[in-house]
């Protein structure tokens, strides 16, 4: 065997510039795909990052909540979430599991701006501003070490205060004092109410009820009126301070996002003493926890006989899942591509090889070399080929990855109202990524030759040795 | 070397080799029936096309006839499999060809030393017999050559020595000294007959050179694929 394979190296030297070309070919599609695969794999976890920043891994809702809620909130709340909380804290196998657990109100609802007589639906988020500050600085790959953090835009020293999105700022004429950049002025409208400017009787005394009772001075900013329906059915109204507008990413979410604190929700949606949340957030340390998670959840719920259901964060961002997976078809198929250059590449070489050299095969076979030792002769020089190739690939694509990182390139994910930085091999898929592109071409390398390497073997002696 | 004195070392009888040359049948061999000695020097004569290279190929059981029984070392190699008849070879025939073939990624010592491999030897035993036989052909200080690097004498006697050293009981030389000048072709086949002497092996050369019939003790005639003569000389 050691004479096959000193053979091998020897024959690749020989046909120097060949194998050198040859070689090249497999390091540079070996380089594209990691650096594609990479780019790729990264681009999911900044993608899951935002995910569960924003979302957590898992919530938990009130049974029916995720197929009905939507349309009544109120009626499929969670009616005592601190007790669910204790509960999934105390718990030994979640406990060192869970990063965060906070209650979260979302709800729908009515947001004018009666300064500018311009009114729309909101969809609003109700958070604990701790929690989601925590949850906002969740980095288990690292992507964003030395990023500053995220602004939440809701405070604790202040429950009225939130922002907006910007599409939300545009339509109630917002933009300028949010100081929102390319926002549209609304034009004048020539049918002009008589009563621009001023609220509706009954919405004004209701907002005034709720401003005198708990708003303090906001210095300028601008003040919506969200009008909701409360658990019982009866319209609640909050004044709302807005600080700021955000990109969500997305035109039909910017329309109507409002993130304010959790206890304006809870005030607008269930009265201010209740204990109830649309939906209970766990954030773990490691999205690889999440399936044990999730199992224990659901055993310790269904052994407490809480009428309550989880979702993770991949059921509820549908978006992420079928990002996920168009991501990883369009590297499939790149991945592909490569290969097949790959395997031409290498069958062409070998083809050579075995043309040029069909009277040593001839005379290898009448010393007593078996055909066997033939196929494997070439099938070694094509596995030398590609590992050696692969191999060239991986130190070019770290030496990509390294000099792209340096550059320190922000890209604007879609869907995202966060920028992203462009970065390439530091993950943990990085190691996975490298091992599976250097075994698929060396594989890829090794069928290539084995057809002109079987050809070979398969040659009549006496044809061999008259080949010329 | 492994002798049976007094048998033939290769039989055939009425064996006839047909080729497929597109729609047309060649016949290379037609009804030959020998028998080539064990322990000598045997000879086959023919000019080109004559199917010299085809009894050799036969004999050399790296082809098969087309009908007629070939005998080999005491071995009716008809009905082998591909893999018995290359370990046949492997341990039985030594060869020699007209163009040297030498593995030219391999030195000189590692050319003769690779039959060996094939025969599983250890490591010292292969070292004994490639350090013995170079010194046989008188290339020991050539041993770290490639072929390119040696001249066509040369080359064919690390062929010579690379078919000697597993010692087998029939060494078959196609014309080994067609691309060499007179002078080196004739030293070749002075240094092939003296390593047959002195191993007392069994040597079938081929030539179409009537110059170097005096050195063989056995020679067949051979013209248009039959054998048309077969001479002994005295005392062989």
């Amino acid at each position: 065997m050691s004479a096959v394979v000193k053979i091998a190296f020897r024959n690749l030297r020989r046909n120097a510039r060949r194998s050198f070309m040859t070689m090249s070919a497999i390091a540079v599609g070996a380089a594209a795909m990691l650096c594609f695969g990479q780019f790729i794999a990264e681009t999911i976890l900044e993608f899951q990052t935002g995910v569960v920043r924003q979302n957590g891994h898992i919530s938990i809702f009130h049974a029916g909540y995720f197929d009905f809620g939507a349309g009544n909130p109120a009626a499929y709340g969670i009616s005592d979430y601190p007790s669910v909380i204790r509960l999934i804290g105390n718990d030994p196998v979640l406990k060192p599991l869970i990063r965060v657990a906070t209650p979260t109100i979302s709800m729908f609802g009515i947001a004018g701006n009666y300064g500018v007589d311009a009114s729309t639906t909101f969809s609003g988020n109700g958070y604990v501003p701790a929690d989601l500050r925590k949850m906002g600085s969740w980095d288990r790959y690292g992507l964003f070490r030395g990023w500053p953090p995220i602004p939440i835009g809701i405070t604790d020293s202040d429950e009225s205060v939130g922002v907006i999105g910007v599409g939300i700022a545009r339509i109630l004429g917002e933009c300028a004092a949010l100081h929102v950049a390319n926002c549209p002025t609304p034009p004048r409208v020539a049918d002009v109410s008589p009563a621009i400017g001023a609220a509706p009787p009954d919405f004004a005394e209701l907002a005034k009820r709720d401003m005198t009772s708990v708003a303090p001075v906001h210095h300028g900013a601008p003040r919506l009126d969200l009008l909701t329906a409360t658990s019982q059915g009866a319209p609640n109204v909050a004044s709302f301070f807005v600080i700021g507008a955000e990109s969500q990413g997305i035109r039909a979410i910017d329309d109507s996002y409002v993130r304010m604190h959790f206890n304006l929700a809870r005030r607008l949606l269930y009265g201010r003493n209740s204990t109830e949340a649309t939906a209970i957030v766990l954030q773990l340390n490691s999205t690889a926890d999440l399936a044990l998670a999730q199992e224990r959840l659901q055993f310790l719920l269904k052994s407490r006989h809480l009428n309550l259901e989880t979702r993770d964060f991949t059921q509820l961002n549908p978006f992420y899942a079928q990002g996920e997976q168009f991501l990883g078809a369009i590297f499939i198929f790149i991945a592909s591509i490569m290969a097949v250059i790959v395997l031409f590449t290498v069958v062409n070489t070998t083809s050579m090889a075995v043309l040029e050299r069909t009277n040593e095969i001839g005379t290898a076979r009448a010393i007593g070399v078996q055909r066997s030792t033939i196929r494997w002769q070439f099938a070694l020089e094509g596995s030398l080929l590609g590992g050696i190739g692969a191999t060239a690939g991986l130190v070019m694509a770290q030496l990509i990855g390294l000099f792209l990182n340096a550059l320190h390139i922000s890209i604007a994910m879609p869907g995202s109202s966060q920028p992203s930085r462009l970065i390439l091999l530091t993950s943990s898929t990085a190691a996975p990524l490298m091992i599976g592109v250097w075994l698929v071409l060396v594989v890829v390398a090794i069928m290539a030759a084995w057809v002109p390497a079987n050809q070979a073997a398969r040659m009549p002696i006496v044809d061999a040795l008259r080949h010329v | 070397m492994a002798k049976e004195a007094g048998r033939d070392v290769v039989r055939f009888l009425n064996v006839v080799k047909t080729y497929e040359e597109g729609a047309v049948n060649v016949t290379a061999l037609n009804g030959v029936t020998l028998a080539v000695r064990r322990g000598i020097f045997s000879m086959i004569v023919g000019p080109s096309g004559s199917g010299k290279t085809t009894l050799l190929n036969l004999i050399g059981c790296i082809d098969r006839p087309t009908t007629g029984t070939v005998e080999v070392c005491g071995q009716a190699v008809a009905g082998m499999s591909d893999r018995a008849i290359t370990d046949f070879r492997a341990h039985k025939i030594g060869f020699v060809f007209q163009g040297f073939n030498l593995h030219p990624v391999l030195s000189a010592y590692e050319n003769v030393e690779y039959p060996l491999l094939l025969l599983g030897l250890n490591a010292r035993e292969r070292r004994k017999r490639t350090i013995a036989m170079l010194e046989a052909v008188g290339l020991y200080d050539h041993r770290k050559h490639r072929p390119n690097q040696l001249s066509g004498g040369q080359k064919q006697r690390v062929a010579i020595a690379r078919a000697l050293v597993k010692e087998p009981e029939l060494v078959l030389a196609d014309e080994p000294t067609a691309n060499l000048d007179s002078r080196t072709g004739a030293s070749i086949v002075e240094l092939m007959r003296r390593i047959q002497r002195e191993h007392s092996a069994s040597f079938v050369f081929s030539t179409h050179d009537p110059h170097l019939m005096s050195h063989a003790e056995e020679t067949f005639m051979i013209r248009d694929g039959q054998l048309v003569d077969h001479r002994v000389e005295n005392g062989a």
